[in-house]
């Protein structure tokens, strides 16, 4: 059964066949689309199969701990093609976001060896690793003999690959020669404007290109909503309220969250003139036209106030707009996207990424085994498989970027998205200085942000009190 | 060797005289074990200098923590904050679960119905209560805020104001627990015995003066039981407020719990985590004492007056 399209796909894989000859010979023979996408993603498998001894494990058994999330529906998908490769058998345990890294805390710092690998961002590996409780997974990348050749390590963006290699020193540059990679990506965000099309061609709303034009925009919106808000950003008492649009466009700003004096010690670097200036323009655009209860929005109210209509724009995640673009919202198909650069005088936009990553557990009870699912897991046809089949964006790879089904896809029905990835990619990475008050200081950074939008603080002295505590706490800590 | 008769019953495990006290209390010894470990860790942690993120700085700092509060404003602040919210909680509470257990205080189908009905707040978990609330004041939906509008309160935007945040939450804690005081208080409104207030209607007394010097005096020690209860979940409260606003707008609502919630489990800094769960069961010892002590006084007085 299926033995001509087979071969025709095998052709493929081995590149004698162009993508565009093997979709047109595929329908010469009659196939779905479905069909053809689960051969073609058999047909990788085996040729995955093909220069590398993935059963060198086979009957043993790895166990995940996973966040409930798109990328993890787009791994379980797959799954089977493992399992079918390898020989293993694959456990897991899902957990919603709210509780799922109390669940990693405590799994990890208990030693408990129940979880060979889970699902983390880079941020928290800057916890985890130091405390001893996740393995540096350059032993194994480097490692032929454990490592598929086709694995393609030099395909991973780099800033999103350097985002999580760390060398554990407070202060140190993510992806330093050397860093130790604490964990490997599924897939990332980049934070940038998605708005209501419908909303701003209605209304006439230009869509913003700096931080100044985006107070308009959002005032000009809210005036236009009928009820609803201009532009939503994160606010709730949290270190996830920085990460997204406000660091990212406070990093285009030349910002930085701390100073590294020549002796390593870190310092407050956000009350700077340029910085205070950026917290006047964000305080202002949230009391004007922000969220009524922006100090209890997270992600999810933003997305899905602007997925309902009820905000016209935010500025977070990209694909926090992708989902939201997608059946089941009001606005479905009424979203666009648009790489945001705050300063007018910066040559690029420079998103602040979050990366949902594997890392693997040191209690693991068998790490190589461990080493084949997530090698398997961050390859690039699985990346392929989620991005093109699957909901796995953004993908971390260029390959998969490079893929015209994927952006066929991307392009059809989410405007503008594939032009935004492509403008803002270059200039996306973690922008914090890795250090372990991390969670901390931007928790209080969060909380000092309410202060300022509820006015219980003006700006400046609201900043010099946060600068003056993040010193005290980084000195207390001995790192400051 | 001799054959045991099959028709005596056979006993099938004999403990001594001596044995079975230890065996008896064995159970209760395991649970003094199950609390007082994690308790004399705590301990243990709170002295040190421990943060997960920077296990080679981890070394016992003998106090360190605790003295770092004195002159920590985020601490006095998570003092103030939770000695508000108990005091605010457990006043309105007392207040009204002594007013609807008065007005529920006669025996009749209507009343048993009602005092029944009335509990259904407490079935609900107090973080799901959270969750409703936070949809009921959500400014674009909520039914509290277009209710809110109505009266005129435009803009009132509940928790996520720092001027209302408290009020938001306490509202809340009273909604899930004023029915916890309700039937404690319904229960010992039921119990009083009738004779004083049979003597006082024959004599024509004004029920205002009733319930001062004969109700209330005699409702006392069910009135101290429910204020230790409630003072002391008070004053651990976490989910609610966790679940509404995770301790803002700013630093509103960052009672202990929360604090301590969030030093472990997001800044991993266990010492400090620890050394606040301590202070906050000095509080809890210190006022548990106070409310038993009370409690026993007037009960001996009530025993000598019998």
């Amino acid at each position: 059964m299926y033995e001509k399209e087979k071969d025709l796909i095998d052709a493929y894989i081995r590149g004698s066949v162009s993508r565009r000859g093997m979709i047109k010979g595929l329908g010469a023979l009659g196939l779905s689309t479905a069909t053809a996408s689960v051969l073609l993603n058999a047909s990788a498998t085996r040729a995955l199969a093909a220069d590398f001894d993935w059963k060198a494990h086979a009957g043993k058994t790895v166990k995940l701990l996973l966040n409930k999330h798109p990328y993890t529906d787009a791994m379980l998908a797959n799954i089977d093609n493992f399992k079918a490769l390898t020989g293993m058998d694959v456990q897991y345990d899902v957990f919603p976001e709210d509780v799922y890294f109390d669940k990693v805390t405590a799994a990890l710092s208990s030693g408990s060896s129940e979880y060979d690998a889970f699902m983390t961002g880079a941020y928290m590996t800057w916890t985890y690793g130091p405390a001893g409780w996740t393995e540096d997974l350059s032993q194994w990348v480097n490692d032929p003999s454990k490592t598929n050749p086709m694995y393609a390590w030099d395909d991973f963006l780099p800033g999103v690959i350097k985002s999580c290699a760390w060398n554990g020193v407070p202060g140190g540059a993510l992806g330093s020669a050397d860093a130790k990679q604490w964990c490997i990506p599924l897939a990332y965000e980049q934070n940038n404007l998605t708005y209501n099309k419908r909303v701003f061609d209605a209304n006439g709303i230009a869509v913003p290109t700096n931080l100044d034009e985006l107070l308009e925009a959002a005032a000009k919106a809210k005036a236009a909503m009928n009820g609803g808000y201009g532009i939503g950003v994160r606010g709730s008492r949290s270190w996830a309220t920085i990460h997204p649009g406000f660091l990212s466009g406070y990093a285009n700003f030349d910002q930085k969250d701390l100073n590294i004096s020549a002796d390593g010690k870190l310092s407050a670097a956000m009350n700077t003139d340029v910085s205070k200036e950026f917290h006047r323009k964000w305080v202002q655009m949230i009391q004007e036209s922000g969220a009524p209860d922006w100090s209890t929005h997270t992600w999810y109210q933003v997305g899905t106030d602007v997925g309902a209509g009820k905000s016209a724009m935010m500025f977070d995640a990209d694909i926090l707009g992708y989902f939201m673009n997608g059946p089941g919202n009001a606005e479905a198909g009424n979203l666009a996207f648009s790489a945001f650069k705050a300063n007018p005088a910066a040559p690029a936009p420079t998103p602040n990424i979050w990366i949902w990553s594997m890392a693997m557990s040191t209690f693991s009870k068998d790490k190589d085994a461990t080493w084949y699912f997530l090698q398997w897991v961050t390859g690039p046809e699985h990346d392929l498989f989620g991005a093109q089949q699957m909901d796995l964006v953004n993908p971390a790879r260029a390959s998969v970027w490079a893929d015209g089904a994927f952006r066929d896809k991307l392009s059809k029905s989410y405007s503008g998205y594939v032009e935004m990835h492509d403008a803002s990619a270059p200039g996306a990475s973690i922008k914090f200085t890795p250090q372990p008050l991390f969670f901390d200081l931007t928790t209080e950074w969060a909380a000092t942000l309410q202060k300022m939008v509820a006015k219980e603080v003006p700006v400046d002295e609201g900043l010099d009190q946060l600068a003056e505590s993040v010193n005290s706490q980084l000195k207390e800590a001995g790192l400051g | 060797m001799t054959n045991a008769d099959p028709d005596l019953p056979r006993r099938r495990f004999r403990v001594s005289r001596k044995v079975l006290p230890y065996l008896l209390s064995l159970p209760a010894l395991l649970t003094c074990i199950g609390i007082l470990v994690p308790f004399f860790t705590a301990v243990i942690y709170s002295l040190q200098r421990y943060r997960l993120s920077q296990p080679w700085a981890r070394e016992f700092n003998w106090g360190a923590n605790y003295a770092n509060f004195m002159t920590d404003p985020a601490f006095w602040n998570t003092l103030k904050v939770s000695l508000t919210y108990a005091f605010w909680a457990v006043t309105v509470q007392l207040l009204l679960g002594l007013g609807i257990a008065l007005l529920l205080q006669k025996r009749t189908r209507m009343n048993n119905f009602i005092s029944i009905m009335l509990l259904m707040p407490l079935m609900t978990a107090p973080a799901l209560a959270a969750l409703m609330w936070k949809l009921m004041t959500n400014p674009g939906f909520g039914i509290l805020s277009y209710l809110a509008g109505l009266v005129g309160l435009e803009n009132f935007n509940w928790a996520s104001d720092p001027q209302t945040a408290m009020l938001t939450v306490v509202i809340v804690d009273v909604w899930v627990y004023t029915p916890f005081i309700m039937i404690l208080l319904l229960a010992g409104l039921r119990s009083l015995p009738p004779q004083p207030f049979e003597a006082a209607a024959l004599d024509g007394v004004p029920r205002l003066f009733v319930f001062w010097r004969i109700t209330l005096p005699m409702l006392t020690p069910f009135l101290l039981t429910a204020t230790l209860f409630r003072v002391i979940e008070s004053i651990q409260q976490f989910d609610i407020i966790y679940a509404m606003t995770q301790g803002g707008p700013g630093d509103k609502l960052t009672v202990f719990q929360v604090e301590a919630y969030l030093n472990f489990f997001q800044s991993t800094n266990v010492g400090r985590s620890a050394a606040l769960l301590m202070i906050l069961w000095a509080i809890t010892y210190v006022l548990s004492n106070i409310f038993i002590k009370n409690w026993l006084r007037l009960r001996e007085k009530q025993r000598n007056t019998a």
